[in-house]
């Protein structure tokens, strides 16, 4: 992959960069990330390579450079700050809480970041009956393409009966 | 009181060294982590919270759902003294983490204590299984098995994303951490260990010493565990541990015939001496007990010892740890103390044999 900026060198540095829920991929070489670093959000002047990739990867050394949003846990009221120091969660919300910062260290721990192991029998039940609402939606969504209003309306009924037995 | 076996006797019944492969793994274990869902960890809970935790999880055992088992114990750690918590650590049936902090923790015991249950430590339910020789399959569906009869009684914090949620990340997604504690000493005197655990650490697994994290690998013994709980199911995470685990063995195997095919005089001398000394030691630290139970254990395993019983090298194993020995010679011991009383306990174990 070459190097968005200057389209000559591969590009050795990728970012994925999330504001307001959007997500935007970002693919360059290191001589233009380093003349590009003020412009990257959340840095300052003296923005490094080294920095970022602290900050990007290191989640116990908490890069100074990035300002820190103020994480807090409402239902345990553990601080990220806290979680980066212990390397602990308080409870199960935490997961929710810091979910954009999860990631990275979970790719990094375990090299994967989707479990794919046991189920718990109950939840599992929840769950399968997920996974079948959203199949049968994509199907209603076809049906409708395709002008297929009778069935689409069956489909219909069945969705709103798994809902409410999942609701139930 | 009368002390209950599970702090008088140094040997639980899975440390009996029939199990498979057992001349090179002492013992295997899976422990499976899990939480309550909407309780926040112990960590972040106040008392009222992990007393309720406890409660329910005790409930469990209570209700009889357990009952398979036979006749389990239930044990709340502030019924026990810190010497009795430190035997139980000695003797792998709790962790150092849950003996430090124990408040509202508890401890559910099967009568052969191959299942212990710990209760309130890092997470919620700590379920461990643990069993003579190479066997983690076997470890693993009994784990799996007392995981079903609680999540019966008991809505776990499950996440579809990320699976079992768990204190720490490192144990997200199965919770499943699997070991076999292996005993390695001809890779050790032939060089070999450090390529061998450096290939290991390299497809996912970690090794660590006796009495796991942070503590050192003394006695050539070697615990072996999976580092990765995310993005595997059970099964590829145990055939794993498992497929690395059969290549050491087999190497260690293989070293072990050529030291003694090509230098069985020195290593008959080794073992001897160690044999010697052990029998008529004044004092013995535990870093040279170790180190000499592991040249009897080998001199045992190449048939050099035939007069020395397996049994005996695994009691005293435990036996010589610092909690064991004030259990037997009385509390508070200095570090002489110790090693004075603990070769007067290996010197009179051993001569009831020879």
């Amino acid at each position: 992959m070459q190097c968005q900026e200057c389209g000559k060198r591969p590009a050795t540095l990728h970012f994925t960069k999330i504001v307001n829920g959007e997500k935007a991929e970002l693919h360059i070489c290191e001589s233009c990330a380093r003349e590009k670093g003020e412009l990257i959000p959340g840095t300052s002047s003296g923005f490094s390579i080294h920095n970022l990739l602290s900050g990007l990867l290191d989640f116990e050394t908490p890069n100074p450079m990035a300002k820190q949003p103020a994480a807090k846990c409402e239902t345990c009221g553990m601080t990220y700050a806290q979680f980066s120091k212990i390397g602990r969660f308080g409870c199960s919300h935490c997961y929710k809480q810091f979910s954009e910062r999860l990631d990275p260290l979970l790719k990094r721990v375990h090299g994967n970041t989707v479990h794919v192991g046991k189920v718990p029998k109950r939840a599992g039940g929840r769950l399968k009956t997920k996974r079948e609402i959203d199949r049968l939606k994509k199907e209603m969504q076809g049906r409708i393409e395709r002008e297929d209003f009778e069935t689409a309306a069956q489909l219909r009924d069945r969705i709103r009966e798994l809902e409410n037995e999942m609701s139930g | 009181m009368a002390k209950r076996k599970y702090v008088k006797q140094a040997l639980s019944q899975w440390m009996n060294g029939v199990g498979p492969d057992s001349e090179v793994v002492i013992s295997s274990r899976v422990r499976i982590a899990r939480n309550i869902r909407n309780m926040p960890f112990p960590l972040m809970a106040d008392p009222s919270r992990s007393l309720s935790v406890m409660e329910q999880l005790l409930g469990v055992a209570e209700s009889g759902r357990l009952n398979g088992l036979g006749k389990i114990e239930q044990i709340r750690l502030t019924d026990l003294t810190e010497l009795e918590k430190l035997v139980l650590v000695e003797k792998h049936l709790i962790s150092p983490n849950l003996a430090n902090d124990s408040r509202n923790g508890a401890l559910i015991l099967s009568p052969n204590e191959d299942i212990s249950v710990m209760i309130n430590e890092e997470d919620h339910l700590r379920i461990q299984c643990l069993s003579s020789g190479f066997q983690v399959h076997e470890a693993w569906d009994a784990a799996s098995k007392i995981d079903d009869i609680f999540e019966e009684q008991v809505d776990y914090a499950f996440d579809e994303k990320h699976g079992y949620l768990t204190s720490c990340p490192t144990n997200v997604g199965t919770g499943i951490r699997v070991s076999v504690m292996m005993h390695l000493p001809a890779l050790v005197m032939t060089g070999q260990i450090n390529r061998i655990l450096s290939a290991v650490t390299q497809v996912g697994l970690a090794v660590r010493g006796l009495y796991g994290e942070g503590s050192e690998a003394t006695g050539n013994l070697f615990q072996v565990s999976n580092q990765i709980t995310l993005g595997q199911s059970e099964q590829e995470i145990i055939e794993n541990l498992f497929q690395v685990a059969r290549q050491m063995i087999e190497h260690e195997k293989s070293a072990r015939s050529k030291l003694l095919t090509e230098s069985r005089l020195r290593v008959e001398d080794r073992v001897r001496r160690s044999f010697g000394i052990l029998s008529q030691a004044i004092i013995m630290d535990s870093k040279e007990a170790s180190q000499r139970l592991s040249d009897i254990r080998l001199g045992v395993h190449l048939g050099l010892l035939p007069e020395v019983n397996e049994l005996v090298l695994n009691e005293l194993l435990v036996s010589t740890q610092p909690g064991f020995l004030q259990m037997t010679f009385g509390e508070a011991m200095s570090p002489e103390d110790r090693d004075r009383s603990r070769a007067e306990l290996i010197r009179s174990r051993l001569a009831t044999i020879s």
